[in-house]
């Protein structure tokens, strides 16, 4: 009281009538109730797990996908080769909001070199049958454009192959390259030689996993279980049960233009979404936002009681 | 600051004057709320801190015997059930709080830190469940941080905070994240106790109070 | 790994089988642009019946104490 330097904008609820109140019991019986509720709902509905994929699983159930993938990480072309900031320098693949890329601004900090480190660097550090050293010798002596050519050309004959054996062609070694990933990846070696880099101890999936993003196997699970950004997927969970539902307004702008189509979604939604949260937290100073509750009248519920005994009350003194 | 003076005590002193000056303990812990309080909708803020107690204890249970555990352990999968569910229950609360707190207009009367403190504890809230569905190790925390990864690249985020590092991510979801959410937490609650609960939209001081201000009609617009 | 009380395959999943499996195929509406979980559309609605229920119900009233202390 002493030390109010301003006119409230509400009375002071010290100089209202009160009534008791045991927060302490509240809180007790509030804890309860929840802790009931929520031993109730774990014994009834579980939680789901679905297993995680790994590159053996994904080389056994889909290789034609798992050799697709690899020759692109090979030949530099996959989306993680092309991502830009922060795995690599990719020109014009950074996003941007208006002229602002904080993409760029942040920089390459997680180097990844999908050739060396997923491909190159796995087959050398296994055992290397002769043919596979050769294939190694011949990659590592062509120019770039050559190796380019190879991949590209290897590339072409499996998507139209479409699962078969593809044609005859000039793909230099990259078929004894990827047809011993392939063997490596099928008997669990790669996910070893991917997460350890060296190391024994190991917390970092960064490599494994952009490898599996870039093939198409990991995203028709996803697609099977609804979890697609176009599906409203980050709002869902595995199976059925409930997911980030709270993820709503975010998942929303996917599924509308101008985002949908654009090719900076992803800053776009997330500066979107900055503002957004930015108005919630500052609803009590943004004039008729902050005016809502008096006009939706949901106040004149909640404190029904006290509005009926001051109007009771007026009519006592009138 | 003001150590000297009548009370003295230095620093110390001085701010638990502050502290007992601002929250007495019939304040911090009071027996009795203003009569207008009587709605089913002021459960919902305690509900939020029950539901947070019990994600923290189960989660806590889950840490005591390591990440890898619920996915080979009938016990453990039931844990993980307990702190998903309260999740949920958790979240549940907290948008109901805040959507009563909106229709009560629960800023005025400079109670619009209160209102600041819960949105950014919303959003906390959201970050750390975030990183929990990244540490399930499990199919769904696969595919969410090869997802969550382009959201984030794309700001300029994802080169400090790298969703596809399970160790960073695991020790944001156990330790900074509820250390903020906890202190957060905290400071609202503070908060709400200090100023009191909001009276009721266009409520005047009740005339008969002895010491009252002029009564004044707060403005909620 | 066989028989092994601990594996994934022997332990977890037969251990806490739930009686209400949620792991199943998942279900969805799709409403224009929407498209919703069930399980997520089931949240929200009690979400929305809880809210209006707390507006609704009368609360209990407890001893008046007269005039505030301020």
């Amino acid at each position: 009281m002493k030390r109010r330097h301003r006119r409230p904008s509400a009375p002071d609820p010290a100089a209202f009538p009160t009534r008791t109140y045991d927060l302490l019991k509240e809180f007790t019986i509030a804890s309860a109730v929840v802790a009931l509720l929520t031993v109730g709902l774990a014994a009834v509905f579980s939680s789901p797990d679905v297993k995680p994929v790994t590159l053996a699983s994904w080389a056994r159930a889909d290789g034609t996908d798992f050799t697709a993938t690899a020759v692109t990480e090979l030949g530099g072309t996959s989306t993680t080769a092309t991502y830009g900031p922060p795995y690599n320098h990719t020109p014009d693949a950074a996003q941007k909001i208006g002229p602002v890329s904080l993409q760029n601004a942040a920089g390459v900090r997680i180097r990844v070199d999908t050739a060396n480190d997923f491909v190159l660097r796995p087959l050398r550090q296994a055992p290397e049958p002769p043919a596979v050293t050769a294939a190694l010798t011949t990659w590592t002596a062509a120019a770039p454009a050559r190796q380019r050519a190879w991949t590209s050309a290897y590339s072409d004959a499996l998507a139209k192959a479409n699962g078969a054996a593809p044609a005859r062609g000039d793909f230099g070694p990259v078929p004894v390259l990827v047809a011993r990933l392939r063997e490596l990846a099928r008997a669990g070696a790669l996910d070893g030689q991917l997460q350890a880099q060296g190391t024994f101890y190991q917390t970092d999936y960064t490599r494994p996993l952009l490898f599996l993003s870039d093939g198409s196997h990991l995203e028709s699970l996803a697609r099977a279980q609804h979890l697609k950004g176009d599906q409203w997927g980050m709002m869902n969970e595995t199976g059925n049960y409930p997911g980030q539902a709270w993820l709503w307004l975010y998942t929303f702008w996917y599924q509308i233009e101008p985002f949908k189509s654009s090719g900076n979604a992803d800053a776009l939604i997330w500066a979107v979404m900055a503002l957004l949260s930015l108005g919630l937290m500052l609803v009590p100073f943004i004039p008729g936002v902050r005016s809502l509750p008096r006009w939706t009248r949901v106040h004149r519920l909640i404190w029904r009681t006290y509005y009926r005994e001051q109007a009771v009350e007026r009519g006592r003194r009138a | 600051m003001s150590g000297e003076g009548a009370a003295g005590g230095g620093w110390t002193g001085a701010l638990r004057r502050r502290a007992t000056r601002a929250l007495p303990p019939d304040k911090l812990l009071p027996d009795a709320q203003p009569a207008y309080m009587a709605s089913w909708i002021y459960v919902f803020g305690v509900l939020t801190l029950a539901a947070l107690m019990i994600v923290l204890v189960s989660g806590g249970v889950l840490a005591l015997k390591g990440p890898a555990w619920w996915h080979v352990s009938g016990t453990g999968r039931y844990v993980n059930s307990l702190h998903l569910w309260s999740v949920e229950l958790f979240m549940f609360f907290m948008v109901v709080h805040l959507w009563g707190k909106f229709f009560m207009a629960a800023w005025r009367g400079r109670r619009a830190l209160t209102w600041v403190t819960g949105v950014v504890c919303f959003l906390v809230a959201i970050g750390t469940a975030f990183t929990g569905y990244l540490v399930q190790q499990n199919f769904d925390s696969q595919w969410i941080a090869g997802q969550a990864k382009d959201g984030l690249n794309s700001v300029g985020i994802g080169a400090f905070f790298n969703v596809l590092d399970f160790g960073q991510m695991l020790m944001w979801h156990i330790l900074l994240l509820p250390f903020a959410l906890g202190a957060l937490t905290a400071w609202h609650v503070l908060l709400v106790r200090l100023r009191g609960i909001v009276p009721p939209i266009d409520a005047t001081t009740p005339p008969a109070t002895p010491p009252a201000p002029a009564a004044t009609r707060e403005a909620a617009g | 790994m066989a028989g092994h009380p601990h594996s994934v395959e022997e332990g977890a999943v037969r251990f806490v089988a739930a009686p209400v499996d949620l792991g199943g195929t998942g279900h969805y509406v799709h409403w224009g642009v929407v498209q919703l979980s069930v399980a997520n559309l089931v949240v929200i609605g009690l979400m929305l019946v809880v809210f209006v229920a707390a507006l609704l119900l009368p609360f209990p009233r407890g001893r008046g104490q007269g005039r505030g202390r301020g």
